[in-house]
């Protein structure tokens, strides 16, 4: 697919990506075999009947084909940009084995386009049940729990405790990987489908759970994600200039500092950038840093490049982009100038010894090792855990010791009577289409106990 | 959209906002506060409770005008509309019955400690109430305040009226025996009041207002240090035991994004010519 140039993209924040041309798009689905027992349908979390798009595409049936992926994806636009293709469905295809698999996102992501930039056509709905169901958190999980359950006929309020729909979406993945038209016009496609959106809402605050099953809504999905920043608690974190990835990413996407002074939210972003962590929200710091102006960008993981989290695809983007690796090291301090600002980190140099719980090699510190590197700005993103306020607000909700919701199976039953979750909030923080994945059967098991219940 | 049923100027840039938002109305109680987003290329910020009435579904807030967000704040008028409020946010304070309070609030957060007067006062306790600034000029409510504290003391900064500077306080600790004070205001002020009560033994809260980005847990950017432990004052407080906390730290990360906030009202400025 095409992209960008490295050395043209490294200093802007437009989509790297470009897409499919029509005639490139058909030439990769005319390499589709289609399979009669096709693999990739089993590699997709939402179950995509993939083959049959494909085919539709083939064929220039491009509306059938969208509506094909919109069958099982509200949000193929976003999908085909940032699900881990090449670990799911793209895993699975047969064409892998000797050669190239299927560009399975990149299809998906040429029909939802092609949709996107002729106006949507909203699907039928089933005739209006009584049922009405508050789903908590605009993001991936909740966006497809509250579209699967409008196209069935109930009436859906969406709370989002931002000013803006996406969660995640908005809030954390930059505009360079997914922009923000993408989401705002796919969560337009969700209030099309009747969903009524509740902005600036914090339920725990705004509302509690208890309020809202009281009040007139028969059942809640929680998808309030996995927002809550991770520090290292090691000396000097609270120093100036050190982010936490959250604020940092939220600053430029959300609030879009990138185009300070116009918009008026400010970032300061030094000369020697350090981004704690190996994911892919470690990878969207140091490529937004990097486009923000940084001379240099170091990436510095504890374990060694094989063990990466990010994906692939991103991690070679920033690799081409310019960014530095320091595999095997973690910070152990950070030492600040006369105004509290950093001005070094202090790190020790690791080896990977036994495999952990994770089942990844753990590091451990190598003594005497430890090294110092000038920064001045220093984004840590080491993971996020669930927000507490729904916890901490509704009672007989039972959570585990990290925080997150217990849920009784993968209906996202939680062991509140009515009360369901899914994504983030309850696995930990994982993917986008995971998320919605378990979305979908949270909203077919609501939408049997609506139903049951006499809605 | 949440009309502006009414707005005040208290003082020199210091305005005074009650907008129409029941539903956040309904919730709010002293203590907690807000996130607003007056336009869309305007910041996030937080602004804390400072009136409550859910007869008519208002609350009220005041703020400084200091840098690009809070001036053009400052132009809406009466009836124009602010699109986006989020709250009530953070803990609301613990408001009993203690007995001898002291109320302390300097700045532009004499507007809120107002509001903690009214509540302790109601809540049936003695209260003494301590309002400052840095000049005469700057200072508002002193009647109001008055109506329900056995006593007002003013400070101000150059001793343009009142005290000058909070040291008078060691004398009042001195004279009376206070069970609580509650201190809202500037860093310098919160970490002065907190070595003159610490002394005395005096259990002080203090209401902390970091830099916030969302105001609800997200970003980190309001983490505080109290008792050596890391704290988010926007879902951990914003209200903690003054006496735990590292305000110099406090203070030089309010500062961090000083050199940006002055380019970016400056610029503002020339544009309006």
């Amino acid at each position: 697919m095409p992209k960008q140039k490295p050395e043209v993209r490294r200093r802007n924040f437009k989509e790297v990506a470009l897409g499919y041309t029509e005639e490139q798009a058909l030439a990769e689905a005319n390499r589709c075999l289609q399979c009669p027992q096709p693999k990739c349908v089993g590699g997709c979390p939402v179950e995509i009947e993939i083959p049959v798009f494909i085919q539709l595409l083939k064929e220039k049936k491009y509306g059938d084909g969208i509506r094909k992926i919109k069958e099982k994806n509200s949000l193929p636009a976003v999908c085909g940009r940032v699900c881990p293709q090449e670990d799911q469905c793209q895993k699975n295809c047969v064409m892998g084995k000797v050669g190239e698999p299927i560009s399975i996102g990149r299809l998906e992501r040429f029909l939802a386009d092609w949709e996107r930039s002729r106006g949507f056509q909203v699907p039928e709905k089933a005739p209006p049940t009584r049922g009405k169901v508050g789903v908590i958190g605009a993001g991936p999980a909740g966006l497809t729990v509250a579209a699967e359950l409008a196209r069935l006929g109930h009436k859906v309020v969406l709370f989002e405790a931002l000013h803006l729909p996406g969660g995640v979406l908005v809030y954390g993945i930059p505009e360079f990987r997914l922009p923000k038209s993408i989401v705002r016009s796919e969560a337009e496609y969700v209030k099309k489908l009747g969903v009524d959106m509740s902005l600036n809402c914090l339920v725990g605050r705004t509302y509690t759970i208890p309020e809202l099953l009281k009040n007139g809504f028969d059942a809640i999905f929680i998808g309030s994600g996995a927002g809550l920043p991770q520090f290292m608690g090691v000396p000097g974190e609270n120093l100036g200039g050190i982010y936490s990835a959250n604020e940092f990413l939220i600053r430029v996407n959300l609030m879009r500092s990138y185009d300070f002074p116009e918009y008026d939210t400010p970032i300061r972003i030094g000369k020697h950038v350090v981004v704690i962590g190996g994911g892919n929200v470690a990878m969207d710091s140091a490529r937004s840093a990097l486009r923000l102006g940084a001379d240099e960008v170091c990436i510095v993981y504890r374990r060694s490049r094989e063990e990466l989290p990010a994906r692939e695809e991103e991690i070679v983007n920033a690799e081409e982009e310019g960014i530095l690796c320091k595999l095997l090291a973690a910070p152990v301090r950070f030492i600040g100038d006369e105004k509290g600002c950093v001005k070094a980190m202090e790190c020790i140099c690791m080896e990977l010894g036994q495999p952990d719980e994770s089942g990844r090699r753990r590091p451990c510190p190598v003594k005497g090792s430890e090294f110092v590197m000038d920064v001045d700005t220093v984004i840590v993103a080491i993971g996020r855990t669930p927000n507490p306020i729904i916890q901490r607000t509704t009672e007989g909700l039972e959570t585990t010791k990290w925080g997150t919701i217990v849920t009784k199976d993968d209906s996202g039953k939680t062991s509140i009577e009515g009360v369901y979750a899914g994504g983030d909030v309850v696995t930990g923080e994982a993917t986008v289409i995971s998320a919605m994945g378990v979305g979908k059967k949270a909203a077919k098991a609501i939408h049997e106990y609506l139903m049951s219940k006499g809605n | 959209m949440h009309k502006i049923v009414s707005k005040v100027e208290l003082a020199d840039k210091i305005k005074w906002l009650e907008v129409n938002v029941p539903h956040v109305a309904e919730k709010s109680r002293p203590g907690q506060f807000i996130m607003l987003i007056a336009g869309e290329r305007n910041e996030r910020i937080p602004l804390n409770i400072a009136g409550i009435d859910r007869n008519k579904g208002t609350i009220s807030f005041a703020f400084n005008e200091v840098g690009k967000t809070t001036k053009e704040l400052g132009l809406l008028k009466q009836g124009d509309s602010l699109e986006n409020i989020l709250g009530p946010l953070g803990n609301p304070s613990e408001i009993r019955n203690f007995g001898k309070v002291l109320c302390v609030g300097g700045g532009v957060m004499i507007a809120p400690i107002y509001l903690q007067v009214q509540a302790f006062h109601e809540a049936g306790n003695d209260v003494t109430t301590v309002i400052g600034a840095r000049t005469k000029k700057l200072l508002f409510f002193e009647d109001k305040i008055k109506t329900l504290s056995r006593k007002v003391h003013i400070a101000t900064d150059d001793g343009s009226q009142g005290h000058q500077g909070l040291s008078f306080m060691k004398n009042l600790l001195q004279a009376e025996k206070f069970d609580r004070c509650v201190a809202m205001g500037p860093v310098v002020m919160l970490k002065s009041v907190c070595e003159i009560t610490k002394p005395f033994g005096i259990p002080t809260i203090v209401t902390l207002t970091p830099i916030m980005v969302d105001g609800m847990g997200m970003c980190g950017c309001c983490r505080v240090s109290v008792g050596g432990q890391m704290k988010f004052a926007c879902v951990d407080g914003p209200e903690f035991n003054g006496h735990l906390v590292d305000f110099e730290e406090l203070n030089n990360r309010q500062r961090v994004f000083l050199p940006e906030e002055r380019l970016s009202s400056l610029l503002w400025e020339k544009s309006r010519g």
